[in-house]
């Protein structure tokens, strides 16, 4: 029984790998796109990872392993953040059927910044007139 | 080749490595594809995460716990090369 966790893990990680590209090649939008490549090549990343500590059973592989799965765990989604940013500052568009976009009032795609022109005012109600 | 002779490990490694292979044709064709510059980098940066799943599979499939560190560093460097591409992406935009 014990044999057979560490082939299924791996068959699971590398089916949620294969979700995260036919997702990239599929999905009409880059920003979906970036959260359905992002969060399911985590998942299969990691799965892939705890086969690989399951099959080998040493200390020093299962150290390494969880260490990956902590970083990737914790870059995957500041790329995914950064990139989207990035993507929107520079003014790639939305999907046509988006409903909502709520950085469009908010945020000037030219000037790089949130569209708050008086920074050093309170902005409690300075967002309704603009 | 025998089919009867293949382990249930072995057999799992050659399909993962076949779905992860498969899943990099995929994501590359949107690199091709992609019409805009964060397209390419989001393509990138998923082609990165499963060389490194590939790297960990061939690990099982060989028995060689040796090529582990590799896939991690390629992690870290992936990650490096995805802000990079971002930062660029967003100066670029900055400067005209």
């Amino acid at each position: 029984m014990i044999e057979l966790f560490a082939p299924s893990l791996l068959l699971l990680g590398s089916l949620f790998m294969l979700l995260a590209a036919v997702g990239i090649l599929r999905i009409p939008d880059l920003y979906m796109r970036i959260g359905t490549s992002t969060k399911a090549s985590t998942l299969g990343l990691i799965c892939i990872l705890t086969a690989v500590a399951v099959h080998f059973g040493e200390m020093g592989i299962g150290t390494r392993a969880i260490a990956a799965a902590v970083f990737v765990f914790l870059t995957a989604p500041v790329a995914a953040h950064m990139i989207g940013r990035a993507a929107y500052v520079t003014g790639v568009p939305l999907w046509d059927r988006t409903i909502v976009d709520e950085l469009h009032c908010r945020h000037d795609r030219r000037q790089h910044q949130p569209s708050n022109q008086h920074v050093d005012e309170p902005t409690t109600g300075g967002d309704g007139q603009r | 080749m025998n089919w009867h002779e293949l382990t249930c490990l072995q057999a799992a490694t050659a399909l993962s490595a076949l779905m992860l292979t498969a899943a990099v044709i995929l994501a590359f064709l949107r690199l091709v594809h992609g019409p805009s510059v964060p397209d390419r980098v989001v393509a990138l940066d998923l082609i990165a995460v499963l060389v490194v799943a590939i790297v960990a599979t061939y690990n099982i499939a060989t028995n060689q716990p040796v090529l582990f560190d590799a896939a991690i560093v390629l992690a870290l460097v992936a990650f490096l090369g995805t802000v990079a591409f971002a930062r660029y992406v967003e100066r670029s935009r900055h400067d005209d």
